[in-house]
């Protein structure tokens, strides 16, 4: 029901911060967002004003917490194992929770 | 409702659905009627031109009229726009090699003069391009507000041996667009500079006819179906490609070239790429023997470099466009009317 | 593009994991052995789970069903009629992209454009303050969406607007349709998957007592593809467990208390008042309308809005007829209405399951269902 897109915070000046979409550039409202927002930052955006800080440690918890639910309570497994190697491929490229500066 | 079934609306002009019904009910009624020979593409084929068998030839035309808003954005304007329009829609029925153009231009009273003389150098570098002449052409001038600012029609003949319909395809061929998707559409809405995006998409409209002359030449009998994917994108086009060959289209979502920064526009303002037009590419079906051999040659050329394999026709869900996107499938909905940012 | 935040993003849109949880969603609804509804209150998860096509890989034994979580599709009919009887009279009305085709009793606003109303598309609350700066003209946005999109309008009104500028606010609450949706009678809704971002400003705590209430488990998830298929798989879960509790499986954007600051704007500018919700029902607390303090902004104040001409013109109530609601609580198919299809079309909608583009009964209309996608083509 409200389209949110995350982006990078590039500037911030006063109530106004430039962030990074995919690499465009839009200038976002920071009235409503509930915490100080500096360069580097992730921002969740909605109609123009940025409405979250990301923490970015929040975003290994919740890739965690789907390979939690992945394995199961039973520890049952019905992955395939062409499944199974992409995934352990993919958690190994993306091991670090916090995103590197480019 | 009561106002939309007696009042033309702007979806009615929006390529889709509402515009075919529009078209069907009040011009095809009364102005389609038997062609003059069999085999010859007229009115109710809504084709993107006419084809009549003149000796062993055929006589192409088409028509076009252009408005865009705003009249200049990067990568082009409405004067580059017309021309490209119609020779590509001469192209897109097989005929590579325009005789003449037309040119009529109807303006608002006050127009820039600098403006005007701007789009007929625009105009002038873009018939370079095709390799075609503005032969004829017609002058008006409205009062105020009786336009927004200005209106270009071209209309174009061209000779071929051989017409591409645009109902071709068949069970088995490959569908292959010439580049990426979206980049006129999203340029255009970036370009409208209200909603404070730093970025410069930049429209990809060109005239495709040398692009087309090269796949022809590589492919023999091997290319089945030709449209270009202008409003209502990729979506529109490979909609009215199935619902007049009767077959299926099976798209693979990650096939599609998309540019990064198009994408991340799309993404933005909730606006799809596919459903958006585009000005310089073409999608085709391909016979799947002769797919790399087109592919490769469409890639060669300088317009072509990022074109794709990105479907194949299948004798299931005919008439509709089934897309894979990796996750899953689904079908394709055909956009009706201009797409616009939304916030849910 | 190789940008790191992209990268970033884009785990969360990994097919291989995607399909191993696809398998694990289909090994616990299979593990139950029977069939189970839950339903998604989220627009937005209707519009990802249709733009990834994960309905397609869904279990045939699980039910998800599209709630009410469309503020623009239960924009209800007056509501339109107020902003579509403004823009005749030559207001000039600013709004979201997603209003302009929204039906009132007789036209939407891109009805009353084509009559010749200035009707000005909008991204953002911000841009329609510039309009209003930029001209002396009387500027009305018309509000749509739920708390996520009202804070922003209550950001601007707080900062203090232009003269010539005034807010007509069709804005919703979303908590107080998730009471009515659980209590509906015949529903067979067993857990709910709530709305992300409306979350972000809410916070996850809401839920926790919502399941306690109706006995139901509430899952609060994201719009990428593995959030939902994530979320579906933790929510069937606890339904299977007969387990009716909260869990907030959007972390990154929801925190349990949810964006203080939002909620501070949200209160001081809105207050919270009982509303039809187009198809729907009457939801008490529903719709979000301006405070007293700010009637010097609010269009309804400002203006006398009169809407009887758009009645008059009106076919009559065909809207009585519609079974939206039914529809959105999974007791009835489109099949099921009378107007399915010949009244109600995607030209001339009259419920909500048919404004939205991937509405129930807009979808059912261009496609006669939802066919089996994924064995189509396969011998090709």
């Amino acid at each position: 029901m409200c389209l949110g897109v995350p982006g990078r915070v590039i500037a911030v000046d006063g109530m106004i911060a430039t962030v990074d979409f995919w690499g465009v550039k839009k200038q976002v409202r920071l009235d409503v967002i509930d915490e100080p927002v500096t360069p580097g930052d992730y921002v969740l955006n909605h109609v123009g004003y940025a409405i979250r800080r990301i923490p970015p440690e929040d975003i290994g918890e919740t890739l965690a917490l789907y390979d939690e639910l992945l394995a199961g309570k039973s520890g049952a497994d019905l992955m395939a194992d062409d499944v199974r190697g992409e995934l352990a491929a993919s958690v190994t490229a993306s091991a670090s929770p916090r995103p590197a500066n480019d | 409702m009561i106002v939309s079934r007696d009042r033309v609306t702007l979806k009615m002009g929006a390529g889709g659905h509402a515009m075919r019904r529009l078209i069907g009910e009040v011009f095809l009624e009364r102005l389609a009627g038997p062609e003059m020979l069999a085999g010859d593409i007229g009115l109710a084929a809504l084709d993107d031109g006419a084809a009549v068998r003149i000796g062993d030839q055929w006589l192409v035309t088409t028509t076009d009229s252009h408005v865009v808003h705003p009249i200049f954005f990067p990568g082009g304007d409405i004067g580059r726009l017309a021309v490209a329009g119609t020779v590509n829609d001469l192209a897109m029925m097989g005929a590579t090699e325009p005789v003449m153009l037309t040119l009529a231009v109807v303006i608002e009273e006050g127009f820039a003069r600098a403006d005007l003389e701007r789009i007929a150098e625009s105009i002038r570098i873009a018939c370079a391009e095709a390799g075609v002449r503005i032969m004829t052409g017609d002058t008006k001038v409205m009062g105020k507000g009786e336009l927004d600012g200005i209106i270009l029609n071209t209309a174009g003949v061209a000779l071929t041996s051989r017409v591409i319909p645009d109902r071709g395809l068949q069970v088995g061929d490959r569908i292959l667009v010439t580049g990426t998707m979206g980049d006129h559409g999203l340029a255009v809405l970036a370009a409208r500079g209200n909603l404070s995006l730093e970025v410069e998409l930049r429209s990809d409209v060109a005239p495709i006819n040398g692009l087309v002359r090269a796949a022809l030449a590589v492919a023999g009998d091997g290319i089945t179906a030709m449209k270009d994917p202008t409003r209502g994108g990729l979506a529109s086009a490979l909609h009215e490609m199935a619902d007049k060959a009767r077959v299926g289209i099976l798209l693979e979502e990650r096939a599609v070239p998309i540019r990064p920064d198009v994408r991340a526009v799309g993404e933005l303002l909730g606006i799809d790429p596919l459903h958006v037009a585009n000005e310089g590419k073409v999608v085709m079906g391909v016979r799947p023997d002769r797919a790399e051999a087109v592919l490769a040659a469409v890639r060669a050329h300088p317009l072509g470099r990022e074109a794709a394999l990105v479907g194949t026709c299948i004798a299931d869900s005919p008439r509709r466009v089934v897309l894979d996107t990796g996750f899953g499938r689904r079908l394709l909905i055909e956009p009706d009317g201009e797409p616009l940012p939304r916030i849910c | 593009m190789t940008d790191s935040w992209s990268t970033t993003e884009m785990r969360f849109r990994d097919p291989a994991r995607a399909r191993a949880l696809a398998a694990r969603l289909a090994e616990v609804v299979e593990g139950a052995g029977r069939k189970i509804s839950v339903m998604h209150v989220c627009g937005s998860h209707e519009q990802a789970i249709a733009k990834y096509g994960l309905r397609a890989s869904f279990p045939k034994q699980l039910e998800v069903i599209m709630g009410p979580g469309c503020p623009v599709c239960v924009t209800d009919l007056p509501e339109v009629d107020e902003a579509v009887a403004l823009a005749r009279a030559g207001v000039r009305i600013a709004t979201y992209g997603d209003m302009l085709k929204v039906p009132g009793t007789s036209m939407s606003l891109a009805d009353a454009q084509t009559e010749g109303a200035k009707v000005d598309i909008v991204y953002s609350v911000m841009q329609a303050v510039e309009l209003a700066k930029s001209t002396t003209d009387e500027i009305v946005f018309f509000a749509s969406g739920f708390e996520t999109t009202a804070v922003a309008t209550a950001a601007v009104i707080v900062q203090g607007v232009p003269k010539n500028f005034s807010v007509l606010s069709a804005h919703k609450y979303i908590p107080p349709v998730m009471e009515i949706v659980a209590e509906m009678p015949g529903a067979t809704v067993e857990g709910f998957l709530a709305a992300g971002h409306a979350a972000t400003i809410t916070g996850s705590a809401i839920f926790e007592r919502f399941a306690a209430r109706h006995h139901k488990p509430v899952v609060v998830a994201g719009f990428e593809p593995l959030d939902i298929l994530a979320g579906l798989v933790a929510l069937v879960e606890l339904v299977v467990a007969g387990n009716a509790t909260a869990i907030n499986a959007y972390p990154r954007c929801v925190s349990r208390d949810g964006n203080k600051v939002a909620q501070a704007l949200l209160w001081k500018v809105f207050r919270a008042t009982g509303g039809r919700w187009r198809g729907i029902a009457h939801v008490p607390s529903g719709n979000l309308r301006l405070r007293d303090e700010y009637a010097d902004v609010d269009a309804r104040r400002r203006f006398t809005i009169d809407m009887q001409s758009l009645w008059d013109m009106a076919p009559p109530a065909l809207v009585a007829q519609c079974v939206c609601g039914d529809i959105m609580a999974g007791i009835a198919s489109p099949s099921a209405c009378n107007l399915f299809g010949k009244a109600c079309t995607p030209e001339t909608p009259v419920g909500a399951c048919m404004v939205s583009s991937e509405g129930t009964c807009r979808i059912w209309h261009q496609y006669g269902g939802h066919p089996d996608l994924v064995r189509i083509g396969r011998a090709v």
